[in-house]
C-alpha cells in the first residue's frame, strides 16, 4: 500500500485522486503509526524549503521515514520540494535536508538567464531521459511535465540523475539512488504523462 | 524547451461560472467543477479561477469550493479572490492550489507579497492587475472587480512588486475583457520591458490567432483567455473548448 505523506505541505488530494482513479491502494499518513503497513511512500512538498522541513519535523514522521527508507529500503518518491528535501541542504534555507540522496539544492543563476527565461521556471518543459528506469516506462523519450520552481537539485554523483531538463542549463529533474526517487516537476499536475509516472511508481 | 502556457481563466459569481464584458453583465456559462473536468480531458496547460464576488462582498474565499476544484484539477491551478492575509493564503494553498492570486489586498498592503512568499514560496505568489485605459492616454489600475480606481503608479508598482518577491504578474485589460477583439498590445509593449518574472496577459483574446500573435510577436509566455474558451461561434453559444495538442503546437512557431 502506498502511503501519501500528509504533513501539512503539498497537494495530498491530487495524488489521492489519481491513485483512486488508477485503482491502486493508498492511504494518507499523518503520523508514524499510519506508516505500519506501508510498501511505498509518496513525499509531496510545495512552498519554501525550511517551512517544509519544519512541518515534517513537527509531524513526528521523520524518524520513522528515515528508518523505512534507509533501513527497510521502502521505495520513496519525493515531489517538488519533497524532492529537494532529499538533499543534504538547500540554498533556500538553513535547516538540514533529509540527506537521502547526495547533493544540494541551488538557486538558478538569475544573471545567466535571458529575458525569455524568467524566474521562477514556470510551465511545461520537456524531460531528457538519461537512464532507462521502471519509473519511466511507457513514457516517450522527451515527455512534457509541469514545472514551478526557482531552485534545483544538484547531485554530487551524476549517476543519480535519471532525467534532466533544460532551463539556462541542463539540471537534474529526476534523481534516483537505490529505491529513492525524486522528481522536480509536478506529475500530479501533468495530465497523462504524470499519471503514467505515478502509475509506474505504484507498480515498482 | 519551456513552452508558453495557454490558460483558461474562469470567473466565479454566485457559485456559478460566468463571463463578463468589460467587467460587467456576467453571463452564466456553467458549473465550475464540471468545467474543470472538461479542461482535464482537454489537457489544458493551467487553469485560473477567480472568485469575483469575494472581495466585493468582503468575505473569505469559499474554501469548500476551492477544495473541490483543486482535488479534481489535474493541471496547475491558480486561485484568486478574497485573499487578504497570509493565513488565508496558506489555507488556500493547503487545499492543493499551486498559485495564489492577489489583487485588491496588495494595493492596500504591498508587503503582503513578501509575507506570503516566505510561507508558500515566491513561485506561487501571483499578482493580478486590472488595468483600464485613461481617456487622454496612459493606464490606471482598478480593484474590487473594476469598481474602484487606485492611485498606484503602474510602472513603479510593477517594479516594486518584483522587489517584494512576486512570482508572476497577470495583466488584465478591463477595456478588452469579453470583447474578443484581441489583446491590448500597447499595454503589453509598455509593461513587458519592466517585468522579469513570468508575465501572463489576459483580456481580449477572440481567436487562437490572437494567442499566436501574443506568443510569437510579443514573446509572452502566459496567454490567458476567458470568452475564447467558453464560447463558440459568432452567436457566442456556451461551449467549453480548448486547442488540442497539434493545434496548440502550431501556435508556438
Amino acid at each position: 500500500m502506498i502511503s501519501i505523506i500528509d504533513y501539512g505541505v503539498g497537494n495530498i488530494k491530487a495524488f489521492a485522486n489519481i491513485y483512486k482513479t488508477l485503482d491502486i491502494d493508498f492511504a494518507i499518513a499523518t503520523c508514524p503509526e499510519d506508516l505500519q503497513n506501508t510498501t511505498k511512500i509518496i513525499l509531496p512538498g510545495v512552498g519554501s524549503f525550511d517551512h517544509a522541513i519544519q512541518q515534517l519535523l513537527n509531524s513526528g514522521m521523520k524518524e520513522k521515514l528515515d528508518s523505512l527508507v534507509l533501513h527497510d529500503k521502502i521505495p520513496v518518491l519525493g515531489i517538488c520540494v519533497g524532492m529537494q528535501m532529499l538533499a543534504k541542504r538547500s540554498e533556500e534555507g538553513i535547516l538540514p535536508g533529509l540527506g537521502w540522496i547526495d547533493g544540494i539544492v541551488k538557486k538558478f543563476d538569475k544573471h545567466a538567464l535571458n529575458e525569455q527565461m524568467p524566474l521562477p521556471h514556470m510551465g511545461w518543459n520537456t524531460l531528457n531521459i538519461q537512464v532507462p528506469s521502471p519509473l519511466l516506462t511507457k513514457l516517450e523519450q522527451n515527455p512534457a511535465f509541469y514545472f514551478l520552481h526557482s531552485y534545483y537539485f544538484e547531485c554530487t554523483d551524476d549517476k543519480d540523475v535519471l532525467a534532466s531538463t533544460s532551463y539556462e542549463k541542463q539540471f537534474a529533474c529526476i534523481v534516483n539512488s537505490g529505491s529513492i526517487f525524486g522528481i522536480q516537476c509536478h506529475p500530479e499536475k501533468s495530465h497523462q504523462n504524470g499519471i503514467q509516472l505515478l502509475k509506474n511508481f505504484g507498480e515498482l | 524547451m519551456l513552452r508558453a502556457r495557454i490558460i483558461p481563466c474562469l470567473l466565479v459569481h454566485k457559485k456559478g461560472l460566468v463571463k463578463t464584458v468589460k467587467f460587467k453583465n456576467p453571463k452564466y456559462v456553467g458549473d465550475p467543477l464540471n468545467a474543470v473536468k472538461i479542461f482535464n480531458e482537454k489537457e489544458a496547460d493551467e487553469l485560473m479561477v477567480l472568485d469575483i464576488d469575494a472581495t466585493v462582498e468582503n468575505r473569505e474565499p469559499d474554501y469548500k469550493m476551492i477544495e473541490h476544484l483543486a482535488s479534481e484539477c489535474r493541471m496547475p491551478l491558480c486561485y484568486g479572490g478574497g485573499i487578504k492575509t497570509t493565513k488565508q493564503a496558506q489555507r488556500v494553498f493547503n487545499l492543493g492550489v499551486e498559485k495564489i492570486a492577489l489583487s485588491s489586498a496588495v494595493i492596500n498592503n504591498p508587503s503582503l507579497v513578501t509575507k506570503i512568499a516566505e510561507q508558500v514560496g515566491a513561485q506561487s505568489v501571483v499578482v493580478v492587475l486590472d488595468i483600464k485605459k485613461k481617456l487622454l492616454g496612459g493606464y490606471v489600475n482598478y480593484i474590487e472587480n473594476g469598481k474602484r480606481k487606485t492611485k498606484v503608479n503602474l510602472n513603479k508598482f510593477i517594479v516594486q512588486l518584483q522587489k517584494l518577491g512576486v512570482g508572476e504578474i497577470v495583466i488584465n485589460s478591463i477595456d478588452q475583457d469579453g470583447v474578443m477583439q484581441g489583446y491590448d498590445t500597447d499595454l503589453i509593449n509598455k509593461i513587458k520591458p519592466l517585468i522579469n518574472v513570468p508575465l501572463t496577459v489576459l483580456g481580449g483574446a477572440g481567436s487562437l490567432d490572437n494567442i499566436a500573435e501574443l506568443i510569437q510577436e510579443h514573446r509572452i509566455i502566459g496567454a490567458a483567455a476567458g470568452s475564447l474558451f467558453v464560447f463558440k461561434g459568432k452567436y457566442k453559444a456556451v461551449l467549453i473548448n480548448y486547442p488540442d495538442y497539434n493545434i496548440k503546437n502550431k501556435l508556438f512557431s
